[in-house]
């Protein structure tokens, strides 16, 4: 067992990302990861709150990041795409802009909490939690039950890696993240036994700040992000934030029920098939928990 | 002054010729289509300053007119009025009443952020489509968007509990935008769900829908969060030259 870290796993994966959090915390111990949850953590003000005064949205984040060094911890980590990179900004915000840091620790004063200092907790993705702890060798090492070549378009999103200021660790040369085609889900899913799609969406946007507010864009936008994973062969989109998967899944119904355009590819959570493929059950993974049905598919391919 | 291309060519500025002689020169046929000439007077030499006083809108002085942020944008691409660029060229300009032609598009930006990324300058122009859809409002140009009654539901609920419960967010969204809350493409997907989920777990969520999720030792949070908003939007209205506000 190693070092436990603490584990922001936010908003949306207490409600639609539900499957995200349980399939999270399932791999986490299928591998010996231990997550300790943050205390009392607060909403990251996901997409909206930042258009309220992006300084709201810098005091939310540097609130869980003080929580967190509070209880200890040097890295926090969240899988929800949204919170992730509203740990980075502020982090980032925090370290360059004075008014930011300024108006922060006035909050922080008036609300009665100590401020964040920054620079005292990393924050990761999940991609980067599993990838850093075990690598894709140490991955493979436990694979019990191999996902057979199943072919996978992963797809990135927005938020992991735009703007790319905001994460300086990654465009390192070999062995970083790269912001421009991210591959460390790529390469987790490889050792999970996925033949991976050569797939150029993967940073494409799923429109996730408008789904209900302007849902033709949305849809018109998942579209592409789907009919172009069947022209590339896929049979599954994996996903690694719950903001873009839920998009997918609600307009892959709106498409074809309000736009008459049907599609068949699956979606699924990185980590639920990371899970299926260190030999959870689909069960133990939340398969049964998205929105769309990927059950049949997945017991055709032998995982129950 | 200025010359302003984009007004100069559109339909109703091209005056057609089917016959045209000049000096004595029948040039018909080639030479048939000019622009109507036309002075603008009507600038608003306040608009980059009001702009830059909205959240998100402070850095788009640095523009030098690349060109990246709309040759990257994710809505450009599905609407070729969506021109961040020429936004920001035009606010620059002062020109009020040309962006004011846009101002039913502007809040559609889905902050996808390639603009932000691909900037040279630093001008965050993802912040200045928010800044200007924030002043538009404000302004009274616009009425507020889906987007933005979506924002202001979602802030409220984070300032009030320090959470987001989905399933409450989405019943007060629908009920502010006049919309059913049983759109028949979700109504499907969630009978789908229902019929699958364990009942353990549905218990739990309908918990949830009930005694929403809240943040504890929450109220400092939530007082300085509300007295922080309360004084930007006095600062905000102030910069615009708006009287202050009274209660909605
Ligand atoms: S990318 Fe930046 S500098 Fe270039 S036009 Fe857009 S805002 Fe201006
Ligand atoms: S953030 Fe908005 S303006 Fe910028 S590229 Fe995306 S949709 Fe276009």
């Amino acid at each position: 067992m190693s070092e436990p870290i603490a584990y922001y796993p936010g908003c949306a994966l207490e409600g639609t990302g539900h499957a995200y959090d349980r399939s999270t915390r399932a791999v986490g111990a299928a591998l010996g990861l231990p997550l300790q949850e943050l205390k009392d953590w607060n909403c990251c003000g996901a997409m909206e709150v930042k258009n309220i005064d992006p300084r709201l949205q810098t005091f939310l984040s540097a609130r869980n990041l003080r929580i967190a060094a509070e209880m200890g911890h040097h890295t926090v980590m969240a899988p929800c795409n949204g919170c992730y990179h509203n740990l980075k900004k502020a982090e980032h915000d925090l370290t360059h802009d004075p008014d930011s840091r300024e108006t922060v620790a006035r909050l922080a004063d008036k609300s009665g909490e100590a401020a964040y200092q920054p620079g005292s907790v990393r924050s990761i993705h999940a991609l980067e939690w599993i990838r850093e702890a075990l690598g894709a060798d140490g991955l493979r090492a436990r694979v019990k039950n191999s996902l057979k070549g199943m072919k996978i378009a992963n797809y990135y999103g927005c938020m992991y890696s735009r703007p790319r200021h905001i994460f300086p660790e990654k465009d390192k040369g070999p062995g970083s993240e790269s912001t421009s085609r991210p591959h460390f889900m790529d390469e987790l899913l490889a050792a999970a036994g996925a033949e991976n799609m050569e797939y150029p969406l993967k940073t494409a946007c799923c429109g996730g700040a408008h789904t209900l507010s302007d849902s033709d864009t949305s849809t018109r936008l998942v579209l592409n992000l789907l009919t172009a994973a069947e022209e590339c062969g896929a049979e599954v989109i994996a996903t690694e934030c719950p903001t873009c998967h839920s998009g997918l899944e609600m307009h892959q119904a709106r498409a074809a029920r309000v736009f008459g355009k049907q599609t068949r590819v699956k979606i699924l959570y990185f980590t639920q098939l990371l899970g299926l493929a260190l030999g959870l059950s689909a069960r133990q993974v939340g398969v049964a928990e998205n929105l769309s049905d990927s059950r049949d598919f997945l017991r055709a391919r032998g995982f129950r | 002054m200025t010359i302003h291309e984009k007004s100069l060519i559109r339909p109703e500025n091209l005056i057609q010729h089917d016959k045209l002689v000049i000096d004595g020169v029948d040039v018909s046929g080639d030479w048939s289509t000019f622009i109507a000439p036309r002075v603008i007077t009507d600038y608003n030499e306040a608009l980059e300053a009001e702009i830059a006083a909205m959240p998100g809108g402070q850095h788009i002085h640095r523009c030098w007119q690349c060109g990246s942020c709309t040759n990257a944008c994710t809505v450009n691409a599905l609407n070729p009025d969506f021109n961040p660029r020429y936004w920001i060229y035009l606010i620059r300009l002062g020109m009020e009443s040309e962006l004011l032609r846009d101002k039913d598009i502007i809040w559609q930006c889905v902050s996808c952020n390639k603009c932000t990324n691909i900037c040279p300058r630093d001008v965050d122009p993802e912040g200045v489509m928010k800044a200007t859809a924030h002043w538009l409002e404000l302004k009274g140009h616009t009425p507020r968007s889906p987007a933005m009654t979506f924002d202001h539901e979602f802030s409220a609920q984070v300032v009030a509990t320090g959470r987001i419960e989905e399933g409450r967010l989405l019943q007060r969204f629908f009920a502010r935008t006049g919309q059913k809350l049983t759109q028949d493409w979700l109504v499907g997907l969630i009978r789908g769900l229902i019929l699958r989920l364990p009942v353990g777990l549905l218990a739990r969520l309908g918990l949830a829908a009930l005694r929403p999720p809240r943040t504890r030792r929450w109220d400092g949070a939530q007082r300085a969060m509300n007295e922080f908003i309360a004084e930007q939007t006095t600062a905000q209205r102030k910069a615009l030259g708006l009287p202050p506000e009274t209660a909605r």
